[in-house]
């Protein structure tokens, strides 16, 4: 029973005192992952992602409610987590002022890693993060993509058996981010770690085995990518209109129509049956003048799901009182 | 306990590095001591000269003209305004005329002779400055007299009569400050206070900077998020500040005496194990303050507001004896009140453990009072 779950919450809330009174910034969370799996909690800025990574870890404490890590409470034995645990906080935050090599020593002996171990971790770390021709660089003088690599690199020098990461790929390049999930991949592979992830990119998300979509402090689904893109019911058209405004205005009349999205210049739309409704739409963008390229019917991406079952809970919660500000 | 020497020992590995890597923070943390040293050595004058005399001579002797050319010609008096009496001295001090008087009894020549002479000097009790400096300077010149010299302070008043302070006229037969500061020099005086002015300046601001500057930056909470011990991370932060101040320490030091000529009168052994648990009081002080500063800028006004209460009520210029009591109060609560006896003690007079206990105990307990605070207060966790 003690290790069934690497990390779980039951309950969690987590609220703020603020002058304009409480917060609620984690609302009746609760969640497991499994030992071995990689699980991404994704949601918009402001879902409560941060606070809860925090909370679980113990960096912040909790109202009520339960969390754990390896069988480990949360406020409790912080301190037996945190020698089990690898961490990356969302800004970068390693001494900017240490050369990488200086990072790398300074979290080993931190972490209580021998000197021995130190030996062979350390050189084997770089090479995995590809920083080994780097080594006595300023951390802070490094690409963004490269302080992410070492951030990881020096939160496994102790060799956790979890791993949290707290939006690793903000604000890195697309070649990079993919760099860096390849390095996540090779890491479950290798030696097994759980990967707790947490982010707003939604391909991101794709690459876990499970997500959980948060919005407002609360968990609003909590399955496999391919299982919460099924939640959304209806078939996905995309068109290209020559007028976006007004292509909503008639599309929101016509039958059958269940949701629009605004991606660029295409409209994703999403109907009872795309077969049927695909003559339909085209008929009336052209009754009102509008120019549009030829329907297509494309597969549902996280991103369609998650903006989807946002609005559902929006429109939910706005019916049974109104939308709560969160922070 | 192998762990937690190994992550005290990384921790100071880091700051160290840190400390040194940043060049300009550095020389700022060395030049601002060596520039407030300076100025407080050319700018501040605590000893006032020329100080406008009444003089009451009721024997008009040779000697008793001696006397009164002596103090003119040491500087510290003007011969302004002959007085009749003691009365009329008083008078002058009350209406502002005059800030000092001097009241010579008759058959002056005749009582040196006999070795029983003395004299009344009146200062103005509204400007502490030229009491002390107007007394001191009075009573060495009388001293060469072989006489008594009777002090009194006229508190001015307003129109009221002048009435004398601290109860009637005490002789003084010697000065204390004479004895170790025969000069005069205000420097040499003022030395070994600022040193320690300067050095809790520096260790408050220090240690108050760097951890909320850590928290600030984020990498706080990268730190937070491994095993480290509150006072695990306060040791590693201490120590090269502990060092730092040190340094600081010598460099004062060694200007004083190598540039200014202050002698070292006590065992400078003695003075740098005083100033440990001065400096880690201070830093003590420090860390506690960046637990309830919230950034960078509120704990540099708290350092400051620190800084201020030292200028004032560590005794460094107004002496603490004569202060009401929630002034002297607060003033305790300094690491710097303790280590201006302790500095002054060692600097100029010489004197040993016997004389300084009571101020080295103080500040063993204040550091092991405030850094036990502090840890305890400091935030493990980010709310």
């Amino acid at each position: 029973m003690m290790n069934r779950f690497a990390i779980s919450a039951k309950g969690l809330v987590k609220r703020f005192k603020t002058r304009k009174g409480p917060v609620t910034a984690i609302d009746d969370l609760s969640l497991d992952v499994l030992p071995g799996e990689t699980y991404g909690l994704i949601g918009p800025d402001g879902a409560g992602k941060t606070t809860t990574i925090r909370v679980v870890l113990g960096l912040l404490t909790r109202t009520s409610g339960e969390s754990s890590i390896l069988g480990w409470d949360s406020m409790k034995d912080t301190y037996q987590i945190r020698e089990h645990i690898g961490y990356i906080a969302q800004q970068f935050v390693l001494p900017a002022d240490l050369t990488v090599m200086e990072n790398m020593l300074f979290f080993a002996k931190i972490q209580g890693v021998t000197p021995d171990e130190q030996k062979k971790r350390i050189p084997e770390l770089l090479g995995f993060a590809g920083l080994s021709d780097f080594t006595s660089r300023l951390a802070g003088k490094l690409s963004g993509g490269m302080k992410k690599k070492l951030a990881l690199a020096c939160s496994l020098v102790h060799e956790p058996e979890v791993i949290l990461l707290d939006e690793p790929t903000l604000g890195v390049d697309p070649v990079s981010r993919r760099e860096f999930w390849n390095l996540l991949g090779n890491l479950r592979v290798e030696k097994g770690t759980t990967v707790f992830v947490c982010t707003p990119y939604m391909d991101e998300a794709e690459r876990c085995v499970r997500v959980g979509l948060m919005y407002g402090g609360k968990l609003i689904a909590n399955d496999t990518p391919a299982n919460v893109k099924k939640r959304v019911t209806g078939e996905l058209l995309e068109l290209a209109p020559s007028n976006l405004v007004l292509s909503r205005e008639v599309l929101d009349c016509l039958e059958g129509i269940r949701e629009i999205q605004t991606y660029g210049d295409k409209l994703h739309v999403f109907v009872d049956d795309a077969a049927s409704r695909k003559a339909q739409i085209a008929s009336a963008l052209e009754a009102n003048g509008i120019r549009h390229d030829e329907l297509r019917r494309i597969e549902v991406r996280m991103e369609e799901a998650f903006i989807s079952l946002i609005r559902r809970q929006t429109k939910s919660s706005l019916e049974n009182h109104p939308l709560e500000v969160k922070q | 306990m192998y762990r937690n020497r190994l992550r005290v020992l990384a921790l100071i590995q880091k700051e160290t590095s840190q400390l040194l890597r940043d060049v300009r923070n550095l020389m700022y943390m060395i030049g601002l001591p060596i520039l407030e040293l300076f100025l407080f050595a050319y700018a501040v004058s605590l000893t006032v000269y020329h100080l406008p005399m009444a003089v009451a001579d009721q024997s008009q002797d040779q000697r008793s003209r001696e006397f009164v050319r002596a103090l003119v010609n040491s500087q510290y008096f003007d011969f302004t305004l002959t007085a009749q009496d003691e009365a009329q001295v008083r008078e002058a001090i009350d209406a502002g005329k005059v800030k000092a008087g001097i009241v010579i009894p008759p058959d002056f020549s005749t009582k040196i002779e006999n070795g029983n002479a003395s004299a009344l000097i009146l200062l103005d009790g509204s400007d502490s400055f030229s009491v002390q400096s107007g007394y001191s300077a009075a009573a060495m010149i009388a001293q060469d007299y072989g006489l008594d010299l009777a002090l009194e302070k006229a508190e001015r008043t307003g129109g009221q009569q002048a009435s004398a302070v601290e109860g009637s006229s005490r002789p003084i037969t010697n000065s204390f400050r004479v004895l170790y500061n025969p000069d005069f020099r205000d420097l040499w005086f003022v030395l070994p206070a600022i040193l320690g002015m300067i050095v809790q300046m520096a260790a408050v601001a220090q240690a108050a900077l760097v951890v909320v500057r850590e928290r600030e930056i984020g990498t706080m909470e990268q730190i937070l998020a491994t095993p480290t011990r509150p006072l695990e991370l306060l040791l590693g932060k201490m120590v090269p500040l502990l060092v730092l101040c040190y340094v600081i320490l010598g460099i004062i030091l060694g200007l004083g005496v190598l540039w200014f000529g202050v002698e070292f009168q006590g065992s400078i052994n003695l003075y740098l194990c005083l100033a440990l648990p001065f400096i880690l009081a201070s830093l003590g002080l420090g860390f506690l303050i960046s637990t309830v500063a919230k950034n960078q800028r509120q704990a540099q006004q708290l350092s400051t507001v620190v800084m201020l209460f030292s200028m004032l009520l560590s005794g460094l210029v107004y002496p603490r004896n004569s202060m009401p009591l929630i002034p002297r109060l607060i003033g305790s609560f300094l690491p710097l009140t303790y280590f201006i006896r302790i500095s002054r003690g060692i600097i100029l007079k010489g004197v040993g453990m016997s004389a300084l206990w009571p101020d080295v105990l103080m500040l063993v307990v204040y550091s092991v009072v405030v850094m036990a605070v502090a840890s305890l207060n400091f935030k493990k966790r980010l709310d």
